[in-house]
C-alpha cells in the first residue's frame, strides 16, 4: 500500500513544482535581473508585499479579538458565525470586488464615511488592501481561534488569582502562548492577500504608489501574458515565484522555528 | 476567619446549594467528596472564577463574593498544576509579584525564599515541561504562595502523582502549611489524603455539604450511609434498636443481636468500620459485647492488609494485618469467631 501512496504524492508534488522550476528556470539569471530592474515589475512586487502586509496588520488588529472570543467563549449562533467568516473562501473572489466596491464606493455608504476622512478605495493602495483583507481574513482568524483554544483555560484562571485583570491575563498569558498559531495564520493571511487578483482587479486595478502607477504582481503577470504572450510574460512570473517563494519560506520558517516536527 | 454563607452556585446540571462553612484562620481544611460533586466548582467560586448566584464569602473581614478573582487575594494550585509553559520557574513564581509591580530585589528576594520553603530552589532556571508531577506541584504551590494569599486553594493536587511521591508531597504540604501558617482548603476525593491532612473535613455530596468535622469524627462517627461508604466503613447495616442490658441498644440486624452505644429505638443504620472487629479461632472473652460465628466467604489481599468476608450471616467484612492472617491459618470455609465493642457500632 505505502508504495502506492507514494507514487501518487510524487505523482501531486511533481505537478505543484514541474510548472514553477520549468518557469524559473527557462530565464537565465541575467534576464531575470534586468526585469527586476523593470520599473513597473519593481513597483508592482513592492506595492504586492505593501499591501498585504498592511491588510495582514489590519487582520491581526481586528481579527485576533474575535478568534479569541470564538475560541473561548460559547454562545447562540456561534456555528453560524464561524461558517459566516469562511465564505469570503468559497465567494468567486471577481464577484468579492464588484460587493467591495457596491459598499466601498465614493456613493455608498461606508464608502462616504472613509472619503471624509480623506480615505478613497476606488483604484489606490487603500482598494488593494481591503480586497486583500477580505479574501485572506479567514486563513488569520481560523489558525488564531485554534491557537487560543489549545491554550488551557485555568493557565488564563490562575493568571486572575495571581492579580491579573483579564487584559493583563490576555496579553501576558493567551497571546504569548498562541503567537505561534497567530503567526503562522498571518503568513497565510499574507500569502493568500499577495497573491490576489480578481477582487484587485475590479477593485484597485491600477493604483497611485509612492510616485508612480502600479498593478499588484498577479494582475502584471495577467497583463503582460495578455498583451505580448508567453515568452514576454515568462521572466516577470519567474520573479513573482521566486519573490513569493523566498518570503513564504523565510515567514515559515520563523513560524516554526523550535517546533518539534 | 472564612466564613461562607448560603451560597449558591450554577453548576448546569445540578446546583451547589445552601453551602455554609466556618474556616480558622491557619487551619488546614479538606473539602472531600466523589467526583462530579461540585468540589472544583466550589474553589473556583471561593476564587471568584465561577460566578455566586446567591450567599456570602467573608475572608478576614472582607465580604469577597462580588469581586474579581485578582481582588480577592486567594491563591489557586489546579490538579494538573497549570504552570505557564513560555516561562520558567523564576518567572512563574514571579508572576504574580511582577504584576504587583514589586521592585526588582524585592521580586528576587521573596521567589529565593519562597522557593527554599517548598524545595525548588535548584529547578529556577527550568521550564515547565522538564519538571517532574511533583515538582511542577511546588512550583505551583510556591507561585501562589509567594503573593501572600490569605487563603490557598489546592483543587485535587496529589492525585496526579504516583502512590510514593504522594505521600512525600503530604509531608511537604504539611510542612509548607506549618512554615507559612496559610488558611489552607483542600479539594479531594481521597478518603486517607482527608484524613492524613486536615483539621476538619467537609463531606460534599450532590453539591451540598453532607458532614463538616474531625476526620475521626467522620471516620466514627458517620451521619449518613453515603459517608459511611465513602469513609470507607465497608459494614453498613439496617435494624431496629430495642432496650437491651445495662443500658446498651439491642439492634436486631437479620437475625443477629447487635450491642451498640444509642439512645435511639427504632430502625436505624449502623456502620462498623472492618479494622474495629477482631478475629479469633475461639469465642473471645473479653468485655466487648459483641461476638458471633461464621465462615469466612471471601479473602481479599491488600499488601500489608488482609479484608476477610466473614458470613454470621449477615457478612461482616473485617481488616486484620497479614501476620495474623498467618497466624490464623485463614482459608474459605474456616469457621472462625468475629469480636466487637459496643462502641464500635455506630448508630445512625
Amino acid at each position: 500500500m505505502s508504495i502506492v501512496f507514494i507514487l501518487l504524492g510524487v505523482i501531486i508534488l511533481l505537478f505543484i513544482f514541474v510548472p514553477l522550476l520549468k518557469t524559473v528556470s527557462s530565464s537565465s539569471p541575467g534576464t531575470l535581473w534586468n526585469t527586476l530592474l523593470d520599473e513597473e515589475v519593481y513597483s508592482s512586487i513592492l506595492l504586492t508585499i505593501y499591501a498585504a502586509m498592511i491588510a495582514t496588520l489590519v487582520g491581526l488588529f481586528l481579527g485576533v479579538p474575535l478568534a479569541y472570543l470564538l475560541a473561548r467563549r460559547q454562545f447562540w449562533g456561534k456555528r453560524f458565525l464561524e461558517g459566516l467568516i469562511d465564505i469570503p473562501i468559497v465567494i468567486p473572489h471577481s464577484a468579492v470586488g464588484v460587493a467591495l466596491l457596491f459598499v466601498f464606493g465614493s456613493n455608498f455608504l461606508a464608502g462616504k464615511i472613509f472619503h471624509s476622512v480623506g480615505i478613497v478605495f476606488f483604484n489606490s493602495v487603500a482598494g488593494v488592501v481591503i480586497a486583500m483583507i477580505f479574501v485572506s481574513i479567514p486563513f488569520l482568524i481560523d489558525s488564531a481561534k485554534e491557537g487560543f483554544k489549545a491554550v488551557d483555560v485555568r493557565l488564563e484562571r490562575v493568571a486572575r488569582t495571581l492579580g491579573a485583570s483579564p487584559w493583563r491575563s490576555f496579553l501576558r498569558v493567551s497571546l504569548p502562548l498562541a503567537w505561534r498559531s497567530i503567526f503562522s495564520g498571518s503568513v497565510m493571511m499574507w500569502a493568500r492577500g499577495a497573491s490576489e487578483f480578481g477582487a484587485v482587479l475590479i477593485l484597485a486595478y491600477y493604483v497611485p504608489f509612492f510616485g508612480h502607477y502600479a498593478r499588484v504582481a498577479p494582475i502584471l503577470v495577467a497583463d503582460r501574458f495578455n498583451s505580448f504572450g508567453l515568452d514576454y510574460a515568462r521572466p516577470v512570473t519567474a520573479i513573482v515565484i521566486l519573490i513569493s517563494l523566498i518570503v513564504f519560506i523565510v515567514l515559515r520558517t520563523i513560524a516554526y522555528r523550535g517546533e518539534k516536527a | 476567619m472564612i466564613a461562607i454563607k448560603n451560597l449558591k452556585v450554577d453548576l448546569g446540571d445540578f446546583l451547589l446549594n445552601n453551602i455554609n462553612l466556618e474556616i480558622d484562620s491557619g487551619e488546614y481544611f479538606i473539602i472531600l467528596g466523589p467526583t462530579g460533586a461540585g468540589k472544583t466548582v466550589l474553589l473556583e467560586a471561593i476564587a471568584g472564577l465561577y460566578p455566586v448566584l446567591e450567599g456570602e464569602i467573608w475572608v478576614e473581614g472582607r465580604e469577597i463574593a462580588r469581586l474579581n478573582p485578582e481582588k480577592r487575594r486567594i491563591g489557586i494550585v489546579y490538579q494538573d498544576y497549570s504552570l505557564f509553559p513560555h516561562l520558567s520557574v523564576e518567572e512563574n513564581i514571579a508572576f504574580g509579584l511582577k504584576l504587583r509591580k514589586c521592585p526588582k530585589a524585592s521580586i528576587k528576594e521573596k521567589v529565593n525564599d519562597i522557593a527554599e520553603i517548598v524545595g525548588v530552589t535548584h529547578l529556577l532556571e527550568r521550564k515547565p515541561q522538564t519538571l517532574s508531577g511533583g515538582e511542577q506541584q511546588k512550583v505551583a504551590v510556591a507561585r501562589a504562595l509567594v503573593t501572600e494569599p490569605e487563603v490557598l486553594l489546592l483543587d485535587e493536587p496529589l492525585s496526579a502523582l504516583d502512590p510514593e511521591t504522594k505521600e512525600m508531597m503530604q509531608q511537604e504540604l504539611r510542612e509548607v502549611h506549618w512554615r507559612t501558617k496559610v488558611t489552607i482548603i483542600h479539594v479531594t476525593h481521597d478518603f486517607e489524603e482527608a484524613i492524613a491532612l486536615g483539621h476538619r473535613v467537609a463531606v460534599l455530596n450532590n453539591g451540598c455539604i453532607a458532614q463538616i468535622g474531625a476526620p475521626e469524627e467522620i471516620l466514627r462517627q458517620p451521619n449518613s450511609e453515603f459517608i459511611a461508604h465513602f469513609a470507607l466503613s465497608r459494614n453498613i447495616f439496617t435494624g431496629e434498636a430495642e432496650e437491651g442490658e445495662d443500658g446498651h441498644a439491642c439492634i436486631d440486624v437479620g437475625g443477629i443481636k447487635l450491642r451498640g452505644v444509642t439512645d435511639l429505638r427504632r430502625e436505624v443504620r449502623l456502620s462498623l468500620r472492618p479494622e474495629d472487629i477482631i478475629i479469633s479461632k475461639e469465642p473471645l472473652h473479653s468485655t466487648a459485647r459483641n461476638c458471633f460465628e461464621g465462615v469466612v466467604s471471601d479473602i481479599a489481599h491488600r499488601g500489608a492488609v488482609v479484608y476477610v468476608t466473614v458470613n454470621v450471616p449477615p457478612n461482616f467484612i473485617c481488616l486484620i494485618t497479614r501476620q495474623s492472617f498467618e497466624e490464623l491459618e485463614l482459608k474459605k470455609g474456616v469457621r472462625i469467631w468475629i469480636t466487637f465493642k459496643a462502641s464500635a457500632v455506630h448508630v445512625f
